[in-house]
This record gives structure tokens, C-alpha cells and sequence, in this order.
């Protein structure tokens, strides 16, 4: 031990001894925080202060479009919506939409991207009771209902019936998303959360129409999420899927790529070979 | 190695015999007396590759193509094994990601074909003879002796058959020839039969539930959000026979279906505008589509919820739902047929009647 701080003492010199101490420190603290930070935030659930904080959270993110009540903001002429009324869109709307840094929009577009989320869960969960309790409107699903660990061949297949009727047209037979008018696109599914997707049919965002519980239920939403899941870790039985978009991306393929190595060949088999002056070496 | 057959000079192209059709029009050119205005170079002097002079790297060239050649044996021995080792099936075997039987079954086969061309092309260059040659045009006619000869039997059997002395076997077997068309004629009637009223009626009638596709369950008017689509069939389609079999099935379920599929779809009802006669084609803001483009036949149903624009994935039509079915973009031609709704007795949504038009792409009697 003695010999141990006597080394260190040694190099308290060393043009290193800070930049070490400095990182030390920081170390410490950042452990620290992480370890603490997070049972701060679970501290404020209790339903009235979630709904509290949510809204004084809203006040800051949101209320500059949707209202300082979420009753929405009309343009000058009364014509369109700057930000939509939130009364009754239900805390799976706020999930979706914020949860997938879809909002806030930093400016309006033709649609909301996605982004890195800029809540923390518990201020999204915060937010969403918040909006929640404005108006009557669907909850955040439980983990049960898009938990697609124990899904049957049987229900993968009918999901997959489902969803060739109701979602290829938009989203593509692989689920890699597709073009809309104007603008405006159909999201690949291939990175979306099992919960987002089931919260996406359940609300439908901005130009998706809704897939009612009572029209497609709870077990087939799950069923068809369960067929998305097993696309998506299916392997790539062909090559390279060239992101799945059919004979757009083949063709381009087929033309440039394949044609082009022909091309090589052909100008390979015509071209002279190498000559020489010299007769036997 | 020096002397090279085949290099003497190219003949002149003119010839006498060419000159003797041009006289018809300008006959003051006879090129065959012009001298060249610029003096033919003739090709210029052969030079030999290294291969016809070294014998090293004759060798290195055929080694080169024996190569080849042996890796195609040994992709062609790699896709034997790969056919039999890599698993396809419910468990197949999986490399990176990729399935491992179609990738190493296409490559290997791919390669083997690959090498044997690429060693051919490189004995060709390397090895094979490397001459100049000149090969000259032939006429294409047979020769005089030939052509008479063929002309003389031609007339020999004309005259032997007595075909212009005989006109009743003339002109019978003209008549036999002709009739051979009838029944080709006749046998076009299995292209048919026409098709009707067909195409002007599909399976929907009054009182027949709309049905969401794939489960089969009735909707009610409560059930729908605004906003929602609904992909969705007559409910006949569901529906079983007394004995137990479906109603339809088979080709004829497709086909059926082909015709009577629908979207149901639900807006605010301040935001249509129903034309005369379709006010009451809707339930608060619920009206039903034929989903079959009325371009080329695709289905559609690529919704936008908030525009109430209907867009068809083919060939880009778009249709407002909102305003009767009505194109707004697009190289459709007709508006699309709305069926009119109304609820049943236990709350359910029902056709009011089948379509009012013909549903689909135009057809030639539709005009």
C-alpha cells in the first residue's frame, strides 16, 4: 500500500496527473447520476403529478402548435390546422407521435419524420397522461397485446393475410414502405417497435387510416405484428432483398450492373492484344 | 511465322456486272476506269504477340486457360455438394443473413459457366491462329445452269399435271382449299360465350352485409373511427351452402371477388359533397368504393385519411372519395363506382342495392 501511493505520489507530477484526476471525476459523478436519475423519474408517476408534469412539459414542447390546452391552432382563414386539436386522441396517439420523435416537428412539412426522441419514457408517459386526460381516447396498449414471442405458425399465416389486404397497398409486401402523393411517404416497418406499430393501426398517423380495435381486433392486430416480426427476421432466402422494392431497384440493377459487366466482356473479346517488335526471346 | 496467307490486296469492288444495272441512270460514271483518289494502304504489317514468339509465355497462356477451366470442375463439383450439405426447408441453413443454399447453388454454377467462357476467350486471344484474313462476297444467285434447269421441271409439271386443261379439278380443289377455312371459323366460337350482362353485375344485391375481408365479420356503423378503412367483401363470399360447402370457391370465388370487392371507408360528414341522387348513399360519413380501379383493374386501397384521396398504386390515379369517386389524377378515365349503403334491422351495414355501374376498366361496349 505504501509502495503504492509512493508511485503515485511519485507521478503527482506527471503533465498526465490531471487530465487523469479530471476523468476520474467525471466518472464518478456520470456513475452516479445514472445510478440515481432514473429513481428520480419514477418518483413522479403517481397519476395527478404525472398529469401535472406532463402538462407543464406540454406548455414548453407543444403548446405553441396544438394550444395551451391542446384545443389546436387555426390558420389566418380558418382553413387549416397549424396543429391539430389533441382532445381525444388518447395517450397512444402521444406514445406514437412522440415516442418516435415524430413530435415535436422542429417545422411543418408534408409529413412528421421520424427523429432521435427527445423525451426521456417518463416524460413521455407524463405527456401522454397529460393528453389523455383532455378527452377519452385510446391507451397505450399493454406489452401483452404486440408481445409476439409465443405467435403460432397458424397466426403468423393469418397475419400475414391481414396484412396483405389492409397494409401492402401502402407499406409494401415486405413492409418497406412506398410512396404516397405529393410528397409524402409510407414509413418502412422494418426498424418500427412491435408497440408503435400496434398503436399506429389503432390511431392512424397523419395520412394512415385507422385500423379500429373493433374492426381488426386486439388478436389480429397482434397476428399481423407477429407476421411483420417474422419477415423481419426472416433470412434472405434470394441474395440481397436490394431493399425489397421489387423491379425498381432489380431493374436498376439488371441494367447498370448487368449490362455494364456485358459491356466489359464484349469490349474485352474485341480488343487487341498485347504485340511485340521483336521476333523470339 | 513471317509469311501470312490471305494478305494480298482486296480486289476492287466494282465489277463489270454492277456497272451493266447502274445504266439505267447515269451512265457517264465508270468508276471501274477512275483511278483511286487516294491510294489504297492495304493493312498494315502483321506483328506477332508474345505468345507466338515465346514459348514461356505460350505456356504461361496455356496454363492460364487450364486454369479456368479447372476451377470450373471445381464449382461445378462445389454446387454437387452444396446441393446436398445446405439445408432448405423449415430449417435452412444460414450464412450472414443470407440463405446459404440459393446464394452458393447460384454462384457456384454461375462461376462454372463464367470460367469456361473466360478461358475460351483468353485461348482465343492467346493461343488460337491470329491471322488477317480477307474473305470475298459471292453472289447470291444460283448459276445460270441451275436456274434454267429449275425452270424447265417447274413448267414440266405444270404442264404434266394439265391443271390449266382441266378446270372442274381447278377449280374444285380451289373450293376444297377455301372450305378449309370454315373450320377454323367455327372453331372461334370457343373463345366465347360472350360475356352478357356480366360485367355489368357483380354479387352484391340489396340487404347483403358489408364484411370485413380475411375474418368475415359484419360491421356496424359504431365500429368505424374517422379516419378508418375498411378492406372489405360481401358477406356472401362467407357463406355456406346448405350441404355445407362454401357458396363460392375456387376460380369462381376469384372471380366473383374480382368484381365485388370493396372499401368502406368513414370521413366527417361535413366534408362530402354527394352528388345528386347519392345523398343518402352514406351512414355518417360511411361510404363504400369499388376497390378495382376503373383504369386497368388493380385494387386499390391506398388511403390517405386527411386528403380523402384515393391512389392507385399502378399507374398513379387518384380518386376523391370525398367528391362521389371522382379522378383527380391519373390516366383513369371514370369516376369510381360507389355502392350505395344502409343498415339492416340488427345494426349492421348492408348493401341498398348491388353497383349502379359496371365496375372496373372500360370496356369495348361501354364505349
Amino acid at each position: 500500500m505504501r509502495l503504492l501511493s509512493a508511485r503515485l505520489s511519485a507521478k503527482r507530477r506527471s503533465p498526465f496527473a490531471g487530465l487523469v484526476v479530471l476523468l476520474l471525476g467525471l466518472l464518478v459523478s456520470g456513475g452516479a447520476y445514472a445510478l440515481l436519475a432514473p429513481a428520480n423519474a419514477e418518483t413522479s408517476t403517481s397519476s395527478q403529478s404525472a398529469i401535472e408534469h406532463g402538462r407543464q412539459l406540454f406548455l414548453v414542447g407543444c403548446s405553441s402548435c396544438h394550444g395551451e390546452h391542446g384545443e389546436g391552432i387555426v390558420e389566418q382563414g380558418g382553413q387549416t390546422n397549424y396543429g391539430p386539436p389533441l382532445v381525444g386522441v388518447g395517450a397512444a396517439d402521444v406514445d406514437f407521435q412522440v415516442g418516435t420523435g415524430r413530435m415535436p416537428m422542429a417545422q411543418p412539412g408534408q409529413q412528421a419524420e421520424p427523429h432521435p426522441v427527445t423525451y426521456t419514457p417518463a416524460e413521455i408517459r407524463d405527456l401522454a397522461a397529460f393528453v389523455a386526460s383532455l378527452g377519452p381516447g385510446p391507451a397505450i396498449p399493454p406489452k401483452s397485446a404486440y408481445d409476439t414471442q409465443n405467435a403460432t405458425t397458424e397466426q403468423i399465416v393469418r397475419g400475414g393475410d391481414f396484412f396483405r389486404t389492409n397494409c401492402t397497398a401502402c407499406h409494401n409486401f415486405a413492409g418497406a414502405g412506398g410512396a404516397l402523393p405529393e410528397g409524402k411517404h409510407a414509413p418502412n416497418l422494418q426498424g418500427t417497435s412491435n408497440k408503435h406499430i400496434f398503436e399506429a393501426m389503432v390511431i392512424g398517423p397523419q395520412q394512415m387510416p385507422v385500423f379500429s380495435n373493433k374492426v381488426i381486433t386486439p388478436a389480429e392486430k397482434r397476428d399481423i405484428i407477429a407476421y411483420i416480426d417474422s419477415i423481419r427476421s426472416e433470412p434472405k432466402y434470394g441474395g440481397s432483398p436490394m431493399g425489397a422494392f421489387g423491379p425498381v431497384s432489380e431493374g436498376l440493377f439488371a441494367w447498370i450492373v448487368g449490362i455494364g459487366v456485358l459491356v466489359c466482356f464484349a469490349v474485352w473479346i474485341a480488343s487487341h492484344t498485347a504485340r511485340v517488335k521483336k521476333k523470339g526471346v | 511465322m513471317s509469311d501470312r496467307p490471305g494478305l494480298e490486296r482486296p480486289h476492287p469492288v466494282q465489277t463489270g456486272k454492277d456497272v451493266a444495272v447502274d445504266k439505267g441512270g447515269d451512265t457517264t460514271i465508270q468508276p471501274q476506269t477512275r483511278p483511286d483518289p487516294i491510294a489504297d494502304p492495304g493493312l498494315p504489317p502483321h506483328q506477332p504477340r508474345p505468345t507466338d514468339v515465346s514459348e514461356r509465355a505460350e505456356k504461361r497462356a496455356e496454363r492460364q486457360v487450364a486454369t479456368l477451366f479447372v476451377f470450373s470442375m471445381i464449382c461445378a463439383v462445389g454446387f454437387c455438394v452444396a446441393y446436398f450439405t445446405l439445408e432448405i426447408g423449415d430449417h435452412p441453413t444460414v450464412w450472414l443473413g443470407f440463405g446459404a443454399s440459393n446464394v452458393i447453388l447460384g454462384i457456384s454454377l454461375g462461376f462454372a459457366l463464367l470460367s469456361i467462357g473466360l478461358g475460351a476467350i483468353q485461348w482465343s486471344r492467346k493461343l488460337m491462329s491470329d491471322v488477317e484474313i480477307v474473305e470475298h462476297r459471292h453472289p447470291i444467285a444460283s448459276s445460270d445452269e441451275v436456274r434454267t434447269e429449275t425452270v424447265t421441271a417447274l413448267s414440266q409439271g405444270i404442264s404434266d399435271s394439265g391443271i390449266g386443261r382441266r378446270p372442274l379439278v381447278r377449280n374444285t380443289l380451289i373450293g376444297a382449299l377455301g372450305m378449309l377455312g370454315l373450320p377454323v371459323i367455327v372453331a372461334l366460337r370457343d373463345l366465347g360465350p360472350l360475356p352478357g350482362t356480366k360485367l355489368e353485375h357483380t354479387v352484391w344485391k340489396a340487404g347483403m352485409r358489408v364484411v370485413n375481408d380475411i375474418a368475415g365479420t359484419p360491421i356496424t356503423p359504431d365500429d368505424l373511427q374517422i379516419g378508418q378503412l375498411v378492406n372489405a367483401e360481401p358477406a356472401v363470399f362467407f357463406e355456406n351452402k346448405p350441404d355445407g360447402e362454401p357458396k363460392f370457391e375456387g376460380t369462381e370465388l376469384l372471380q366473383a371477388k374480382a368484381k365485388a370487392a370493396v372499401i368502406l371507408v368513414r370521413m366527417r360528414p361535413q366534408d362530402i359533397h354527394p352528388a345528386k341522387g347519392r345523398e343518402n348513399w352514406g351512414i355518417n360519413g360511411i361510404l363504400c368504393y369499388s376497390k378495382i380501379c376503373t383504369h386497368v383493374g388493380c385494387p386499390i386501397s391506398l388511403w390517405e385519411q386527411q386528403t380523402h384521396h384515393l391512389l392507385c398504386p399502378c399507374h398513379q390515379s387518384t380518386f376523391d372519395l370525398a367528391n362521389n369517386g371522382k379522378v383527380i389524377f391519373g390516366p383513369a378515365a371514370r369516376p369510381l363506382p360507389q355502392l350505395p349503403l344502409m343498415v339492416d334491422s340488427e345494426g349492421y351495414i348492408v348493401a341498398r342495392s348491388d353497383f349502379h355501374e359496371p365496375v372496373g376498366p372500360s370496356f369495348w361496349e361501354r364505349g
